[in-house]
């Protein structure tokens, strides 16, 4: 196949940034989508050029490194798919194909299609943890799980954490992710000492990273490689409410011995 | 509001009751404009059944007379209940101006191109329409309840001041794109504000909505019908009867 690619090259934070014209020639319908980015970079780097940067990791899906704006869409056409594990079959020969980093305050670029997703690791580390006994490890099965709440769990806990849904977000919102993560400790027996406080501060600091508020488009949803629901959003609110009307304000002095 | 109001990325958080807390959060925001979402629908149902009297068989200018007399024998609970509404609009409307200026914000370089999946048209239009409908309030109040700019108002007669407001077509076209508006924002709110809440259960199809379907078609239908049956000249005039101490004389 031959494509056109119209790809943003920034030269770093800050810098002023435009679309530049490359032509990707030969690319076989079965590489993935980063695959035919390298072949564009290494006859960049053959004609002495600054090669485009990108994100990736594990490139099987798994590590939520990768993640591209491919023609308008998070990820691309196909859904609950990681950019890494798109394929260029999903394309027609000919086709122009524009590539643009994830577009939020909280997502600063760093390089051509790199932003720093580091808001997401303050998001949680605010609250996207359990606290657990030291000592010897606890017996696999010793705390029953309900199946359906383990299973909630688990798919709230296939979250990546790419920034695909902020990147669809109309508002920029990072309302899944925060969801997902608190929906995915928030299901289990483990989670429930902090439930409420964690609601609390990973909404705090969600919109302290200036990430957008939640209008229930839907989009984040449909983009997301991992199909978390928008279903987690409704349980982090309800969380959230439950928080905000007992855990107390911080300006009450904290008692006890601490 | 404007961004700089926003607080910094790694700004430290100053200590904060609860209330202010809450109000200060994007969910928080949220979850007022869905409480005060809810109470808007509540009101806009029984306004709608208040207005479909102008269809009662017979005797519709009469019947407009006695609900309208009937709200004003409510007193002061006619009151509370407008400070009520107030207050709901106001709230509805500031965290929506907020939450619009905090969701710009968060994407200051826009996408040369970024293709909606999924966004409803009602989703795509609860800014503008809602902005439309806040225009749209202060002029129905304006036209229908006080009577300024209304070309023959005669208090406590709704049955012809809507018969004669709805002479003017610019009006019935401004009803009419309002309604439809309203149609579109609880086409969408109905079900957002579910969510919102937290008060859905976990589906297989989140997107869909069934009610708020139901809903949206109930009140747009039942609020068009009047400006448009009185475009189309089906309401004839009619007398009403009124008690003395209600005439518009009584009233001045
Ligand atoms: C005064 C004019 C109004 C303005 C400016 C306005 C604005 C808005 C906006 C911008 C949203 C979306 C907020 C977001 O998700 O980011 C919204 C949501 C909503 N509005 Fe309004 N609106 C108005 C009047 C009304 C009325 C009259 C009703 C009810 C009859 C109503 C019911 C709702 C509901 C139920 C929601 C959904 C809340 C949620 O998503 O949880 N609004 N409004
Ligand atoms: S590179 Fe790891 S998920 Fe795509």
């Amino acid at each position: 196949m031959n494509l056109t690619l119209k790809v943003w090259r920034q030269a770093g934070p800050g810098a002023p940034g435009a679309f530049a014209e490359y032509q990707a020639r030969d690319i076989s319908p079965d590489m993935s989508f980063l695959e035919m980015l390298d072949v564009v970079n290494e006859d960049l780097t053959a004609k002495g050029e600054m090669p485009i940067a990108f994100d990736h990791d594990c490139r099987e899906g798994i590590c939520g490194m990768c993640g591209l704006m491919i023609n308008g869409s998070a990820h691309g056409p196909m859904k609950a798919t990681t950019t890494c594990q798109l394929h260029m079959r999903s394309f027609r020969s000919g086709e122009t194909i524009t590539i643009e980093p994830w577009r939020a305050s909280a997502f600063p670029v760093l390089r051509d299609l790199c932003v720093d997703r580091s808001s997401f690791d303050r998001i949680i580390q605010a609250g996207g943890y359990v606290s657990v006994q030291t000592g010897n490890a606890v017996d696999g099965n010793a705390l029953p799980v309900p199946k359906p709440d383990a299973d909630a769990a688990m798919d709230a806990a296939a979250c990546i954490g790419c920034g695909a849904c902020v990147a669809a977000c109309p508002n920029g919102s990072a309302s899944l992710f925060t969801a997902a993560k608190v929906s995915h400790l928030g299901h289990l027996p483990q989670g429930q000492p902090e439930r409420y406080r964690r609601a609390l501060k990973m909404v705090a600091q969600m919109d302290l990273e200036t990430f957008g508020g939640c209008t229930l488009f839907g989009e984040c949803q449909e983009a997301c490689p991992k199909d978390i629901s928008i279903d987690t959003i409704a349980r982090m609110n309800r969380d959230y409410m439950q928080a905000s009307a007992f855990e107390p304000g911080e300006n009450r002095k904290s008692g006890g011995a601490g | 509001m404007t961004a700089s109001s926003l607080p910094a990325a790694g700004a430290s958080r100053a200590p904060v009751g609860r209330l202010r807390r809450f109000w200060d959060s994007s969910v928080g925001k949220k979850v007022v404009m869905a409480v005060t979402g809810l109470g808007g629908i509540g009101f806009v149902v029984a306004h709608m059944a208040g207005n479909l009297q102008m269809f009662v068989p017979g005797t519709p200018a009469q019947a407009m007379h006695e609900y309208a007399l009937g709200l004003r024998k409510l007193g002061p609970l006619l009151w509370v209940a407008r400070a009520g509404l107030v207050v709901m609009v106001v709230l509805h409307a500031t965290a929506a101006l907020q939450l619009i200026a905090r969701n710009r914000a968060a994407r200051p370089v826009p996408y040369s191109r970024r293709v909606g999946q999924v966004s409803t048209l009602g989703a795509k239009t609860m800014r503008a329409g809602g902005i439309l409908l806040a225009l749209f309030v202060v002029f129905h109040i304006l036209d229908m309840t006080l009577g300024v700019g209304h070309p023959q108002f005669v208090h406590l007669d709704p049955y012809n001041n809507l018969r004669l407001g709805f002479q003017r077509w610019w009006a019935v076209l401004f009803y009419v794109v309002a309604v439809i508006f309203l149609g579109l924002h609880l086409f969408h709110g109905a079900w957002a504000s579910w969510r919102t809440l937290g008060l859905r259960r976990a589906s297989d199809r989140p997107l869909h909505r069934n009610i708020a379907i139901a809903l949206a078609l109930f009140v747009t239908l039942g609020f068009l019908a009047v400006p448009v049956a009185a475009a189309l000249g089906i309401f004839e005039p009619q007398t009403v009867v009124m008690d003395a101490a209600h005439t518009p004389e009584a009233a001045q």
